[in-house]
């Protein structure tokens, strides 16, 4: 068995309003899927994410210590949540990936973790 | 042997592909598989001279292969578990009852072809990128060196030999299995390795001095590819049709370059010197598969090619046929390139105004735009349309895009060819 994570991909100001039908479709659909992956065993973890904007950079350098606003990577698409799954192969991982990416209506990325 | 090297190439060409294929199932390990096939043939190029081809010489490498990567597990036991558990191919590996029987290696057809297949869907999986599938296939089912699949696509050895080792690297962290897909998989799995040996039939098949040599290996390659890939599912019709195809297009390789290494169009293109015996297996092939009646796009491309071998001349050929083959192909996989082709007939079946009206219709994307065939053929439709003007334009954007030095000098032979009409035709307002 190895892990892998299936992280959610946004645009960097992507906001969602929860009380919209298309938010409350979705949260059903990932629900769903939660359901599933704990059903076959291979549900290890997983998280939604706050809005990019609320992220903090910390950099430690010996003693000194910088803190700065903002996520990381200075990219338009950031990460919106993830999963940490168990799978056999890559196969049954893509797979996973694939009804992920349906549940969630957006694009995933499938990434093996070390030691799996 | 009289000729030991010509005798050792083949065999290696034939053999490496299906022995590194079964090594990996045993050892779990691509590296270590390629690394025990490689001292096998060296072993075998410093044997045979003197010994003789053995009976079965893919048996003969397989087992010196698997030995000596046993012995150089053994020299490793220390680090082995450890080695051989960050070095895992997820799947089947070979039980002892199996390892023993391993010398017996017809018996064991059934499973070596197996191993082939799983290699063949290994090297063409979907999570690798277009480019990774073509260079690991060669590398792995091929038997080629870094080095020669850099020439053929025109890279460094250092950049071929990066995409490699992250190719191989990839399919390692990921615990990419080593299994044939699924019934349910297949169909979007296979149709990934036929545009993979597509390619590879497509790049070799595009003269260009200099790496001419290498690029004619990969035609052969691709086809040897074909072969295998319908031996190991006769069943699937769009192997078939893809075998089918290479081999109507094969048959017309020394009919479409001239003597100065130009291309000749296929129109003009001289019959008689098309290959008989690759024209006559493509026929059969395209006929069995219209028996299956599951037409794809392979199968359809392979009967257009076999309409066109069927014919004495241009003139001779049952265009309306062909046209008819051509709207089958769009409604199956509808895509700029049918369109530009299914134009192209359309001015043989009715005439070249009609033919540019039908490609007008094609949308007009960026993408379009910076497709060298799209203009070539406009160009040409322009110039059949009496309109010499506009075709000069449309060569120069043609000839814009275009890379290969033949096809460059026949373009260029046409649009100086247009001027001059368009000159005599109309001195005074000539536009550029």
């Amino acid at each position: 068995m190895a892990q892998y994570l299936i992280s959610v991909w946004h645009d960097e100001d992507y906001e969602v309003d929860f009380s919209s039908a298309d938010a409350q479709r979705q949260m059903a659909q990932v629900g769903q899927f939660n359901t599933d992956l704990e059903a076959a065993g291979s549900w290890v973890f997983a998280g939604g994410l706050q809005p990019a904007s609320s992220a903090t950079v910390v950099k430690a350098d010996g003693d000194e210590v910088s803190m700065i606003d903002g996520p990381y990577a200075e990219s338009k698409e950031q990460m919106g949540g993830f999963w940490i799954i168990e799978a056999a192969d890559l196969d049954v991982a893509l797979e996973w990936a694939r009804r992920g990416a349906a549940a969630c209506e957006g694009p995933v990325e499938v990434r093996p973790l070390q030691g799996g | 042997m009289p000729d030991d090297s010509d005798e050792l190439d083949s065999v290696f060409r034939r053999e490496h592909g299906r022995c590194v294929a079964t090594l990996i199932r045993v050892f779990g390990d691509i590296d270590r598989a390629e690394d025990a096939v490689a001292e096998a043939f060296t072993i075998a190029a410093d044997r045979w001279p003197h010994d003789g081809l053995p009976p079965n010489p893919g048996a003969w490498i397989t087992t010196v292969a698997r030995n000596r990567a046993i012995d150089r597990l053994r020299q490793e036991s220390t680090r082995t578990d450890r080695y051989i558990d960050a070095h895992r191919t997820d799947g089947p590996t070979m039980t002892n009852e199996e390892a023993d029987q391993f010398t017996l290696l017809d018996d064991l057809a059934e499973v070596l072809a197996d191993d082939q297949l799983r290699l063949i869907f290994l090297c063409c999986h979907p999570a690798l990128s277009a480019d990774a599938r073509v260079a690991l296939s060669l590398r792995l089912l091929g038997g080629l060196e870094a080095g020669e699949i850099a020439a053929a696509f025109l890279v460094t050895e250092a950049t071929m030999a990066k995409r490699l080792v992250r190719a191989k690297q990839k399919l390692r962290h990921n615990h990419a299995p080593y299994r044939i897909p699924s019934p349910a998989e297949l169909p979007d799995r296979l149709h990934v390795v036929l545009a993979v040996i597509s390619v590879i039939y497509t790049e070799g098949h595009r003269t260009t001095s200099g790496s001419e040599l290498v690029r004619r290996d990969l035609t052969g390659e691709a086809i040897r590819l074909a072969r295998l890939l319908h031996a190991l599912m006769p069943d699937e019709p769009e192997a078939m049709g893809l075998l089918a195809l290479l081999l109507l297009t094969q048959s017309r390789a020394d009919a479409r370059v001239d003597g100065d290494g130009d291309l000749v169009r296929l129109a003009d293109q001289d019959r008689s010197r098309w290959d008989r015996k690759l024209v006559d297996e493509g026929h059969r092939l395209v006929r069995t598969c219209l028996m299956l009646n599951r037409p794809g796009p392979f199968q359809l491309q392979a009967a257009i090619a076999a309409v066109h071998a069927d014919a004495a001349d241009s003139a001779a050929t049952d265009w309306p046929q062909i046209l008819a083959l051509y709207d089958q192909l769009a409604a199956i996989r509808p895509s700029p390139i049918v369109e530009i082709n299914r134009a192209v007939v359309v001015a043989e079946v009715n005439d070249a105004r009609t033919a540019l009206a039908a490609l007008d219709e094609v949308e007009p994307t960026a993408q379009i735009d910076s497709f060298q065939p799209y203009h070539a053929v406009r160009a040409d439709l322009l110039a059949r349309s009496d309109r010499p003007g506009e075709a000069v334009l449309a060569y120069e954007r043609a000839i814009a895009l275009t890379t290969n030095d033949s096809e460059l000098r026949f373009l260029r032979r046409r649009s100086e060819t247009c001027e001059a009409e368009h000159l005599l035709k109309d001195p005074l307002t000539r536009q550029r």
